[in-house]
């Protein structure tokens, strides 16, 4: 009944220290900061002016290009600034720095928290209100979702998978969706389902949520074509090509996409926004955030406005504790640490995670033993060992050879070896080299 | 608020397994055997564990602080690992000089002139242990008979392993049938109760000890399960065809070093492939290797050389055999 | 018994004669033809495989000289003068004259000037540090200081400086090969002419911020300001980006520049030491 990928994979400590916190919804910030730049893809245009009065769900931001999503203001109040800040991947970008007044809404976005289960947009007005409401991928890809939901010509798809693997320790926000706004989340995939044209949902769950499995499974026997599928707990589940894999052994090609094997995979808090923008017509301006740490006084699942800060989100966790020594966005394995923590909330923040200082630095580095642990917990079938070292040594045609595009950066490799050994950090470094380089190929 | 916080690449948390723990797993691994030695070989086998512990530990501190320069590692427990394998190694009635050449070689010659711990070719234990028996045949062969808690140490009343009783026998024309009258039953042989190295004799304590390491996931059942299978395989093939001239692969099983090799010096992480395929065809090799000298080789035991040669041909499987990839390659137009 | 010898001296005699007929096919085979003058310039070269010209290796450009029609462009920095000439007269062509050069690292980031906001824990590589954020301080354009132009280079002419946090470069020891410049993922280290006696000016920044940001994430930080752009008599600095730069091929080593620039941003090295020369800016330049 419990289905997995076949290959590789490791058993971290759970750690889902906020499982049965309910969401907590975070009062209003007196400024947000919006950088325009939160997806994948061109940074957005900012179409308003220093001074201007917005109101929440005004688009302050227009996409540029295909590749690109709107931005709305998830306030309202004054533009006080538009400047250079530091975002949560560490560079500086332009945002629009809006100071807070009151919460007034745009007229046309519908705030009531009544089921609306009947879908009366057609295919093609699903995906422009999508676009229109500026969604992305909220597992933290931020890849914009109007482009995922259109079917690139002479493919074709067949089935919808909803991503509720949360693989990652220490995040319980897609969790807390699922038990609290599970209907919103299954009309929000029989929406996705229509906007595909697709006849089949999987709703994919690790065995570590029962209460979700459980709760979806009651809810999806309204829903037609969708079923929940109960995955057994192995990270990387929720990699896109793992969950595929596992939910209906299609096995995407080396440098595909999901859409070649005829599947199109949608976050929970994705589905989430699709309902809301569908049915709604609400822009994408909150998300659950879980805010967790072992030494965190309250850790907690908090709805926050985009653009609000992360320190205004540790403060109604009760605090940064003293011992703090690294701060994430996102889980353990995957998020990005924080240099600092005055940078706003945007799109693809699933948690903010707190390290103690004792749990935050790096072992030290010792020679490799050649145990070979990182290939097998490889999920991908590489050889971190080997194209961790092609890359330190900058040979990329052979790390090239030896696939190294196609590693996810679950960081599987880097947990499971026993000395410790930087293997994701220079493997990272070689993939994008070679992509580089591979791009560079093309153009000439 | 201005804390400085740190900041690294993902992944942020790490497996509390490290270098060192793997290293002292294995050496808890060696106890039951270690046990079985200090019962049949009593005095001599405390002193040659203690010599050859003490003197690969001393040798790798050495090497690395006076010769490399570089911050001695010792604590990381492989030249504790490499000591214990190479007094398993050697006649527990070895003289401590010979003990002390033979750590010389191992730490100092096999392991820390290619690089230090990871970078080794070749087993060091094992290296050291075949220059050994090259150098000094004769005390590394005299082979104490298990008596039960010996007191002495070179004092020991020696004989020769079942393997060599074989090998000598089948030489003279003797029949397998009247040789096996000779040498300990299978179930001697099991608990150990044989001529032999020091910890090569008790089957039974180095499977506890190859429980224990697939039990904590120190090693995979790969090349253990593939060498004792092929050389059962093989000797069941020959032993069929003339039962007069083969052992039975029982015998070989129990006897010599294989159940060590298999299970302690075959599966070191540094000089065996990476990949389960490649553990396989390595196990298999040093299977049939072994066979192939203990039957027709001038040797009666032929296990470390097996190793030594499979060993050479890690790289090669590393490079060659490669894991099975995630998805199919597709075509970019 | 003689017969054995001769037996064995006639089956030995007969391998060896085939396989010297062997060997000979295949080298006939396999030969390669190759103009022999680019041994000759291979050997005339240092030989120490830089990159420093822009080739793969000292055999590599040794075969671009030889194909080539004029020196246009084609230089070794590492040999100079001297190779280039050699290789001229291998070649029968004039040589070109070209300058000698030296690299210099243009951030003075160290911790006293510029705060460490975080601290860095991965792998010990500025390009994995420069592709996971901004860096350890306020500053995104400085120096990671994880030290890839010094494992870059090969010359044994850059070491990084525990105190300043900074890679110094020994002129003596740098060729110009360039190996640094490339190896640094943010543009820090420039190759500069090099004048007598190592006298070298130059903005020790890079940083293209605005001058209110750049000045708090580092004391020492060009703001852009523009006053060292006025005093130039020769036109050597030119500003882009809020940050200066001096032209050392226009540069005279005046100096005048020095003392305008209000954050110390401006260095100069290998001078006589001037009584007001301001102490901070002494103390940061020397190794």
């Amino acid at each position: 009944m419990f289905k997995t990928f076949p290959k590789g994979g490791i058993h971290p400590p759970e750690n889902k220290l906020t499982a049965d916190k309910p969401i907590v919804i975070l009062p209003v910030p007196p400024q947000v900061t919006v950088p325009v730049s939160q997806h994948i893809g061109a940074p957005a245009t900012p179409v308003v002016e220093k001074g201007a009065a917005v109101l929440a769900g005004q688009v302050i931001a227009e996409a540029k290009g295909f590749v690109s999503t709107n931005i709305h203001s998830p306030v309202s109040g004054k533009v006080s600034k538009i400047d250079t800040v530091v975002d949560t991947t560490g560079y500086k970008q332009t945002a629009v720095i809006i100071d807070v007044e009151g919460d007034e809404w745009v007229t046309t976005v519908d705030r009531s928290t009544a089921l609306e289960k009947e879908i009366t947009l057609t295919r093609e007005e699903i995906i422009e209100r999508c676009r229109q409401c500026g969604l992305v991928g909220m597992g933290g890809a931020t890849f914009p979702t109007h482009i995922k939901l259109t079917v690139p010509a002479g493919k074709s798809c067949d089935m919808v998978i909803i991503n509720g693997a949360e693989c990652e320790p220490y995040l319980t926000s897609d969790h807390r969706l699922m038990l609290e706004k599970g209907a919103e989340v299954l009309t929000g995939a029989t929406i996705i389902m229509k906007a595909l044209g697709v006849e089949r949902a999987v709703v994919g769950i690790e065995a570590n949520k029962p209460d979700a499995i459980s709760h979806l499974t009651e809810l999806a026997r309204e829903f037609r074509g969708i079923t929940v599928q109960p995955l057994k707990v192995k990270y990387p589940q929720g990699g896109e090509k793992q969950l595929i894999k596992a939910c209906t052994g299609r096995e995407v090609p080396s440098g595909g996409l999901p859409i070649d094997v005829g599947v199109v995979v949608q976050n929970v808090g994705t589905a989430f926004a699709v309902y809301e923008a569908v049915q709604k017509n609400k822009p994408l301006v909150e998300r659950v955030v879980t805010v967790t740490g072992k030494s965190v006084a309250n850790p907690g699942n908090f709805l926050v406005r985009i653009g609000t800060p992360v320190t205004a989100l540790i403060e109604a966790a009760g605090g940064m504790p003293d011992d703090t020594g690294k701060v994430v966005n996102g889980g353990p394995m995957m998020g990005k640490a924080l240099a600092i923590t005055d940078v706003p909330v945007t799109k693809g923040t699933s948690g903010i995670l707190l390290f103690p200082a004792a749990a935050s630095r790096r072992a030290e580095v010792l020679p490799c033993i050649r145990c070979g642990k990182c290939s097998s917990a490889c999920a991908m079938g590489l050889e971190p060992w080997l194209i961790s070292v092609l890359s330190e040594k900058g040979m990329w045609e052979k790390a090239e050879k030896e696939k190294i595009t196609d590693c996810m950066e679950c960081g599987a490799c880097a947990y499971t070896c026993p000395a410790k050994r930087p293997l994701l950090d220079y493997i990272r470094l070689g993939k994008s080299t070679v992509i580089r380089l591979a791009r560079e190929r093309v153009t000439k | 608020m201005n804390k400085i916080l740190n900041v690294s690449p993902s992944p942020h948390i790490s497996t509390p397994e490290t270098t060192r723990r793997l290293m002292y797993g294995v050496v808890i691994a060696l106890i039951p055997a270690l046990a079985a030695s200090i019962y049949y070989f009593g005095m001599g086998a405390i002193i040659v564990t203690l010599t050859s512990v003490v003197s690969c530990v001393a040798v790798e501190y050495l090497v690395q602080k006076f010769i490399l320069k570089t911050r001695p590692s010792v604590s990381d427990g492989s030249a504790v690992v490499t000591g214990l394998l190479l007094a398993f190694n050697v006649p527990s009635n070895l003289p401590i000089w010979i003990i002390i050449i033979g750590a010389i070689i191992s730490i100092g010659v096999a392991k820390m002139t290619f690089g230090g711990l990871g970078s080794n070719p070749f087993n060091p234990a094992l290296v050291g242990r075949v220059f050994l028996l090259i150098s000094f045949p004769v005390q590394m062969t005299s082979w104490p008979v298990p008596s039960g808690f010996r007191t002495g140490y070179l004092d020991a009343v020696t004989g020769a392993t079942p393997l060599g009783v074989l090998s000598e026998g089948v030489k003279a024309g003797e029949s397998v049938a009247s040789l096996m009258e000779k040498v300990p039953t299978h179930m001697q042989l099991f608990y150990g109760y044989m001529g032999g190295s020091m910890g090569e004799i008790a089957a039974a304590a180095l499977i506890i000890g190859g429980i224990y390491l697939l039990w904590k996931k120190i090693i995979s059942w790969h090349i253990p399960v593939s060498i004792l299978v092929s050389v059962a395989l093989f000797t069941g093939i020959l032993w069929l065809a003339d039962p007069t001239k083969y052992a039975d692969p029982g015998f070989h099983l129990l006897t010599g070093g294989i159940m060590l090799g298999a299970i302690f010096m075959a599966t070191d992480y540094v000089t065996s492939p990476m990949t389960h395929k490649g553990m396989i065809i390595y196990g298999i090799g040093i299977g049939v290797i072994t066979v192939l000298i203990r039957t027709w080789g001038a040797y009666p035991e032929g296990v470390s050389f097996a190793i030594l040669i499979m060993n050479a041909f890690v790289p090669l499987l590393n490079m060659y055999i490669k894991p099975k990839r995630f998805g199919k390659e597709v075509k970019h137009g | 018994m003689s017969s054995t010898v001769l037996l064995t001296i006639a089956m030995l005699s007969v391998l060896g004669l085939l396989a010297a007929v062997i060997l000979y096919f295949v080298a006939q085979k396999f030969k390669v033809v190759e103009d022999p003058r680019i041994d000759l310039v291979n050997e005339a070269l240092p030989g120490a495989n830089c990159g420093g010209c822009g080739y793969a290796g000292c055999r590599a450009f040794a075969e671009a000289l030889v194909k080539s029609t004029s020196f246009e462009g084609l230089n070794c920095p590492v040999g100079g003068a001297d190779t280039m000439g050699k290789v001229a007269l291998i070649l029968d062509r004039q040589p070109v004259a070209v300058e000698p050069e030296v690299a210099v690292v243009r951030c003075n980031g160290t911790p006293d000037n510029a705060a460490r906001t975080s601290y860095y824990d991965g792998a010990m590589s500025c390009r994995i540090a420069h592709s996971l954020y901004g860096g350890t301080t306020g500053c995104h354009y400085g120096c990671l200081g994880c030290g890839d132009c010094v494992s870059a280079c090969k010359f044994d002419a850059m070491y990084m400086n525990p105190v300043t946090e900074l890679p110094v470069i020994l002129d003596d020891q740098c060729v110009a090969c360039g190996a640094c410049v490339k190896a640094c993922p943010r543009s820090i280290i420039e190759l500069r002419k090099r004048n007598k006696k190592d006298r070298k000016i130059y903005v020790s920044c890079v940083n293209k911020d605005k001058g209110g940001p750049a000045r708090k994430a580092c004391k020492v930080a060009c703001i852009g300001c523009g006053k060292c752009v006025k005093v130039c008599p020769y036109d050597a600095i030119t500003m882009e980006n809020n940050l200066a730069f001096i032209d050392s091929y226009k540069c005279k080593l005046c100096r005048k520049c020095v003392p305008e620039c209000p954050t110390l941003a401006i260095l100069e090295i290998g001078f006589p030491v001037k009584e007001q020369k301001p102490a901070e800016a002494a103390e940061a330049t020397t190794d």
